[in-house]
């Protein structure tokens, strides 16, 4: 049986190994293969109970000038750690919208490691969280390009946005470049709730949480934008909102 | 509707307004103009109730309620409308939506029946008409790319929608061109020129008061009202410059 990781182990350094001991050992990841020239939408909602760990593992290989969409919405359990490894042919594209939203002592994460092993394919990354109280927030995204991956074109967008002065959010972008004509962005920012908007919103008569829970809603809206079906775009949304609801 | 009595008050620890004074009736439209540094945005903000501006003595009474005691949501539910001389931008959250929370937070604040979608496109229709601002506006996100002027005009369609009794308008004139300040002060003209709303208007310049024609002119300096009049005081204080008019030891 694998020993429990621990904190010095990269990808794990910020997570709760305790609750993790309740669901060691992990089962094998999910295995998503899209086949060349095929298009996949996978969608998970990481909605587990107060007290539980929940971890989902996928392993993701995307065949040549395929497409694979993945929306993450990681908001339940004390532990919600969701990790995602693709794999990405000649000219394919990889896409992840990802939102946490954390309270209480929960510690949430989107784990990603995304390789270029061929060349001219595309990856994007969007990740949006929200934290208040004690919770912990993070993104650790690693983004690596074959020697032979030439016009490689990723970026990952990584936004944090603190309620509380106690929660914490971690971004970690990690690059790993051996072809030499590549095009890698990546930023991220942690901020709070803009003070200003929130005074004159509540000038128009919005009350404080009406006026937090609109900011925030605009604040993770576009995660979600490219979910291709309705229903599933909807149940995402309605969960992010009532999680949103209760957070302010 | 409002009667501010020897009102002071403190940002950082800095003494502002030093013992204002002043009363306005319903039906009526009262300017206050003075120099640069006189406290006259912060008399806008301390009413209106953004935080950091410390009320540190006086009273300020709105309807019968001690303005004070209200939270700035709470005023906004009971009647005043507080015009930014700088609109906030709010990316990703439309006017249109923006507009429909407020209003329906207002709503039920007072104990009325909420505006649906269809009821409240017609209002915002309606009032954005009389602002000579296009509907596709207040489909974007709130003020953001907007020029100057256009900002000013959704702050007017803003109070149209809104409905307040009183508004207190904060360099409205500021960064509006000639046609401009036309339009705008016709709507403040349309929404709030009726005999059971006020408008107290706050401005370095006279020429919006071409538009507006105020009841009562008062000179802010220093943190007090130091003189009031007719909207002759306008004129003249255009005419002589604030230091001619209230002596340069009070506006210095």
């Amino acid at each position: 049986m694998l020993d429990l990781p621990t904190s010095s182990d990269e990808s794990w350094r910020y997570s709760d190994l305790s609750a993790l001991q309740s669901v060691w050992p992990l089962p094998a990841p999910v295995r998503i293969d899209v086949a060349a020239g095929d298009s996949a939408h996978h969608h998970l909602l990481q909605n587990a109970a107060d007290s539980a760990a929940a971890v989902h593992d996928y392993v993701v290989t995307v065949g040549d000038g395929a497409r694979c969409d993945f929306h993450v919405l990681n908001i339940g359990g004390k532990l919600g750690r969701v990790t995602i490894d693709v794999t990405l042919g000649r000219g394919s594209h990889f896409e992840l919208g990802g939102a946490i939203l954390g309270s209480g002592d929960q510690t949430l994460e989107i784990v990603t490691s995304v390789t270029h092993a061929q060349p001219d394919a595309t990856s994007g990354q969007t990740i949006r969280s929200i934290l208040s109280q004690r919770a912990t927030g993070s993104y650790l995204g690693k983004i690596a390009v074959a020697r032979d991956a030439q016009r490689t074109d990723a970026f990952q967008s990584v936004k944090a946005m603190l309620l509380d002065r106690t929660a914490t959010a971690n971004a970690k972008p990690e690059l790993e470049i051996y072809a030499d004509d590549v095009k890698c962005a990546h930023g991220a920012t942690v901020g709070e709730l803009d003070k200003a908007a929130l005074f004159y919103m509540a000038s128009r008569g919005m009350d404080p949480a009406t006026a937090k829970t609109l900011l925030l809603r605009s604040f993770v809206a576009g995660v979600f934008d490219s979910v291709a079906d309705e229903a599933v775009r909807e149940t995402l949304e309605a969960a992010a909102i009532a999680k949103l609801e209760a957070m302010v | 509707m409002l009667t501010i009595d020897t009102l002071t008050n403190e940002i950082d620890g800095k003494a502002i307004l030093k013992g204002l004074s002043l009363t306005i009736n319903a039906g009526e439209i009262h300017a206050i103009m003075g120099p640069n540094g006189a406290g006259k945005s912060t008399l806008a903000y301390t009413l209106g109730g953004r935080p950091g501006y410390e009320v540190t003595g006086g009273t300020a009474t709105f309807d019968g309620a001690d303005l004070f005691d209200l939270d700035p949501h709470e005023r906004a539910a009971a009647g005043l409308f507080l015009g930014f001389q700088y609109p906030v931008e709010i990316p990703g959250v439309s006017n249109l939506q923006f507009l429909r929370e407020s209003l329906n937070s207002q709503k039920r604040a007072r104990g009325e029946k909420e505006l649906n979608g269809g009821e409240f496109i017609r209002l915002a229709k309606e009032k954005a008409a009389l602002l000579g601002l296009d509907m596709d506006m207040l489909k974007r996100p709130v003020n953001v790319g907007f020029s100057g002027g256009e900002k000013k005009r959704a702050e007017m369609v803003q109070m149209g929608i809104l409905d307040p009794k009183l508004a207190i308008l904060d360099e409205t004139d500021s960064g509006l061109d000639i046609d401009a300040l036309k339009i705008v002060g016709a709507g403040i003209n349309a929404i709030m020129r009726k005999p059971d709303k006020a408008v107290l208007l706050i401005t370095h310049y006279q020429r919006l008061l071409d538009y507006v024609k105020p009841d009562y002119v008062h000179v802010l300096a220093g943190g007090r009202i130091v003189k009031s009049g007719g909207p002759e005081l306008a004129l003249e204080l255009e005419r002589e410059g604030y230091s001619d008019v209230v002596g340069a030891e009070v506006v210095g």
